[in-house]
């Protein structure tokens, strides 16, 4: 235990009580990660149909058309991350703050490069007409806003496993040995899968309440419309059977816990596998049918997200927990020991003037 | 002590901050608070007088604010609070205890703020289509964004003028008067034609952009001056409230003369820069209400430079009335509770601290020549020592060699002759009393005297220091 560090807490009580932060935390955080989903996956599409629009004009439309949802996701998905960041910060302090100082240059990056990616995607957005002679600039413009969304929640990741164990936080030396600890290149394929997933469902919301003037000025029909939103959805969702495990085994174990964990992620693998199969049977629906079980398979997805969430939370008290404990009893006998002292220098047990 | 220590050795910490958040309450205060019922107010103008050429004019000034304040706006105010957590975890985590539903609520506005702002700017061409009664529920809407623009703003001032003059909830620990502190209204009440007047240069130039030369651009000039003229005497008065109530809000964190005479010097300065910016600012509104033809643009700067000295100056005065302190009489700008001094004093800093900041190899160089291994690995350890006193106590706000930093004040007060321990620790044990707005020493002599070990040391070895972002941090084993 030597070598695992136990620093003290801040010593002030907790603004509320522990479930109404930690309910704070989950619940807007969830939907922060979810309109994060929207915004990364509509970037890769808009970037995948603007490659095939240089042969095939409508898709062009089609990536203009998804575009136009990237900056108000953005606008969204930013304003619901501050309330989860209050909350992390008051339930994990010591664990949060630790991890953003050994990775801080990375993690201080995240405001330069979001600046960056946000100004590129209105430009790529707003000036779109204006860049047809500039094709290949233009798609250099989101090509870049692809890769940079697609790092920042690497390093975010990074920063949130690295809190859960402190028997690494002396071993660290910067970002990338950050990096290199189990679980996170595994639960950042999770998550980048989970981008066009989300963003398919998006797509087929959007398309399906689109009236037939705007869906006709694109070029495709509704029905295909949807069905790609689906093709979206469903693919990356199958590829999460093979990664979403891969995630899991790869969890650093933890005593007493690893049933609890797996139920709660057995029973979203249970729950995935009733939505893809949903997924797949709307995919192959005729044009008059398509999108009938899309309420069901929002519902689906959205208890797929909870039990996810609820699973992580399950893992992260559990992984902390013990520690915790031991950072409470060091910062009650600090306190106690700064009382003493003061009162060794003071008859009323006030703090003295420092000398 | 608590946490790995980041740390930027070249340009210091607080430039992290000082960037970050200066860009931040320019765009806030330019291009929100101010500049939202303003667009909103030429929005109404226009469907008064019946001319959409105000309209299409408001309309661009609103999209250029849109897109700032959606990007870098709203990304420099969630950087200012990540660059805090990482020089100082322990303020901000603090002030996020006390402060938590403050925030919370300023957060749920936020959401306000920008759901208002996306309908404002999104909706504007269909809504001004369909009519006179769309029209008028559209410049509601503007004005609705505008006050929750200014709602967030004043939230976030109590927390600011917490951190300066705590007031009565050192005693009682409420929220309440944590929030209500003593600088609250003044400060409020000065940010407000702040921003108000900062829109109205902004607009000035943005409208020579967004116009033909031709009596339009004549009359908006004119327009949007008498808008800011209206605003700058305010700056003057309620800049002057401020500058009234800090004294007695700071005097109990310097209680010295010399603290108060150097204050009294930044204090002047801002009155000169106030005066200065609001005489720049009414000069040329002159210009632009009564020969606006003749106004260029670059006179436009002038105005909107010296806003931006004068926010600058009064983020640094505000700076420097809470120091010694970083949370006025709670905790120092080092990161220490004033109540851990007793402690801290009698066993030291290091008996507390989880983490040591190793000595990288540059760091090692330059020890004194002639000396033994066996003598060289001693004085290496007293370094190390002297390096983590040094970086628990001073770091916060010193750099080795760069910004502010301590071989730089050295320099200045001991010139070539050798820094020995006896020298600096002698000094640096009683600087709190020459420098009032410098933290006292918080560990024991000890440590005082490890520091000036280190110290020495810095005048023979240049190199930078890492921070636990690069080098990362050692555990340090509990005593047995």
């Amino acid at each position: 235990m030597s070598d695992i560090p136990v620093p003290r807490d801040i010593p002030l009580p907790l603004p509320a009580s522990e479930p109404v932060l930690v309910t704070v935390l989950i619940v807007f955080f969830l939907m922060h990660i979810a309109f994060v989903n929207f915004m990364v996956g509509g970037t890769f599409m808009t970037l995948w149909y603007q490659l095939r629009g240089l042969k095939e004009k409508r898709y062009d439309a089609l990536a203009h058309e998804i575009a136009g949802t990237i900056t108000a996701n953005k606008s969204i998905a930013v304003v619901l991350g501050v309330g989860p960041l209050l909350a992390i910060n008051t339930l994990y302090t010591v664990y949060f703050y630790t991890a953003n100082a050994l990775t801080g240059t990375f993690w201080i990056s995240i405001i330069p490069l979001v600046i960056v990616a946000f100004v590129l995607t209105y430009i790529h957005k707003y000036l779109w007409k204006q860049m047809e002679t500039w094709k290949v600039f233009h798609i250099g413009l989101i090509a870049t806003v692809s890769l940079i969304f697609s790092f920042i929640p690497l390093i975010f990741l990074t920063n949130v496993n690295l809190m859960l164990f402190p028997e690494k936080w002396g071993t660290v030396q910067g970002f990338f040995s950050a990096l290199a600890l189990p679980n996170v290149m595994p639960r950042y394929a999770h998550f980048i899968l989970a981008c066009p997933a989300m963003a398919g469902l998006l797509i087929v919301w959007l398309f399906r309440r689109r009236d037939d003037a705007d869906i006709a000025s694109i070029g495709f029909t509704r029905e295909e419309l949807v069905r790609k939103g689906y093709q979206w959805a469903f693919w990356p969702t199958a590829a999460q059977f093979i990664i979403g495990p891969l995630a899991l085994i790869t969890l650093p174990p933890i005593q007493n816990l690893q049933s609890t964990v797996l139920g709660v992620f057995a029973l979203s693998i249970l729950v995935s596998l009733w939505m893809s199969r949903l997924m797949f049977v709307e995919m192959r629906r005729p044009a008059e049918t398509i999108g009938k079980s899309f309420a069901s398979i929002c519902i689906l997805m959205l208890v797929i997200v909870v039990l996810m969430g609820a699973g992580r939370h399950i893992y992260r008290e559990a992984a902390v927990g013990p520690h915790r404990e031991l950072v409470r009893s060091k910062t009650k006998e600090y306190m106690e020991k700064v009382g003493a002292a003061n009162k060794a220098l003071t008859p009323d047990g006030a703090a003295g003037a420092p000398q | 002590m608590d946490f790995p220590i980041f740390h930027l050795d070249i340009l210091g910490n607080r430039w992290l901050i000082a960037t970050i958040a200066i860009i931040h309450v320019l765009v806030n205060h330019g291009l929100a608070v101010g500049m939202m019922p303003l667009v909103a107010a030429m929005e109404w103008y226009g469907q008064k007088k019946g001319d959409s050429r105000w309209d299409a004019l408001a309309y661009r000034i609103l999209f250029v604010s849109f897109l700032v304040t959606t990007t870098v706006g709203a990304l420099t105010g969630v950087g200012i609070w990540l660059s805090v957590s990482l020089v100082n975890p322990y303020s901000i985590g603090s002030l996020i205890r006390v402060f938590f539903w403050a925030w919370f609520t300023e957060w749920l506005v936020f959401i306000t703020e920008v759901c208002l702002i996306l309908a404002y700017t999104l909706s504007w061409k269909k809504w001004s289509a369909r009519g006179p009664e769309y029209k008028t529920k559209h410049i509601k809407l503007g004005f609705a964004l505008g006050f929750f623009s200014w709602v967030t703003m004043a939230i976030i001032v109590a927390i600011l003028g917490f951190m300066m003059d705590p007031g009565n909830w050192l005693a009682d620990r409420s929220f309440w008067t944590g929030v209500m502190n003593p600088l609250y209204l003044p400060q409020l009440a000065f940010r407000t034609p702040l921003a108000a007047s900062l829109a109205g240069t902004v607009a000035m130039f943005l409208i020579l952009f967004f116009t033909k030369k031709d009596g339009f651009r004549l009359e908006a000039l004119r327009s949007v001056g008498l808008w800011t003229l209206f605003f700058a005497p305010f700056i003057l008065i309620t800049g002057w409230w401020y500058y009234s109530s800090v004294p007695e809000a700071m005097k109990d964190n310097l209680g010295v003369s010399l603290g108060t005479l150097q204050f009294a010097d930044w204090q002047d300065k801002f009155l000169r820069i106030a005066l200065f910016t609001v005489v720049t600012i009414l000069g040329v509104v002159q210009v632009a209400i009564w020969r606006p033809h003749r106004l260029p643009k670059i006179a436009l700067i002038v105005p909107f430079a010296s806003i931006l000295w004068m926010t600058g100056h009064f983020e640094r005065v505000r700076e420097f009335i809470r120091k010694p302190y970083i949370i006025g009489q709670y905790m120092y700008a080092n990161g220490l509770r004033a109540e851990d001094y007793a402690l801290l004093q009698r066993d030291g800093v290091l008996a507390y601290a989880t983490y040591s900041n190793p000595l990288s190899e540059d760091e090692q160089s330059g020890l004194p020549e002639g000396l033994t291994p066996a003598e060289q690995a001693a004085l290496l350890v007293e370094i190390q020592q002297g390096k983590d006193v040094f970086m628990d106590t001073c770091s916060r706000c010193h750099t080795s060699h760069g910004v502010n930093g301590m071989s730089v004040h050295l320099q200045r007060m001991f010139g070539d002759q050798q820094w020995t321990p006896e020298l600096t620790a002698g000094y640096i044990e009683n600087m709190h009393y020459a420098q009032p707005f410098m933290p006292p020493f918080p560990g024991n002599k000890e440590e005082l005297w490890l520091l000036g070990v280190y110290l020495e040391h810095l005048q023979h070895n240049k190199a930078t220091i890492p921070g636990s972002q690069s080098a990362g941090v050692i555990v340090n084993r509990p005593p047995q």
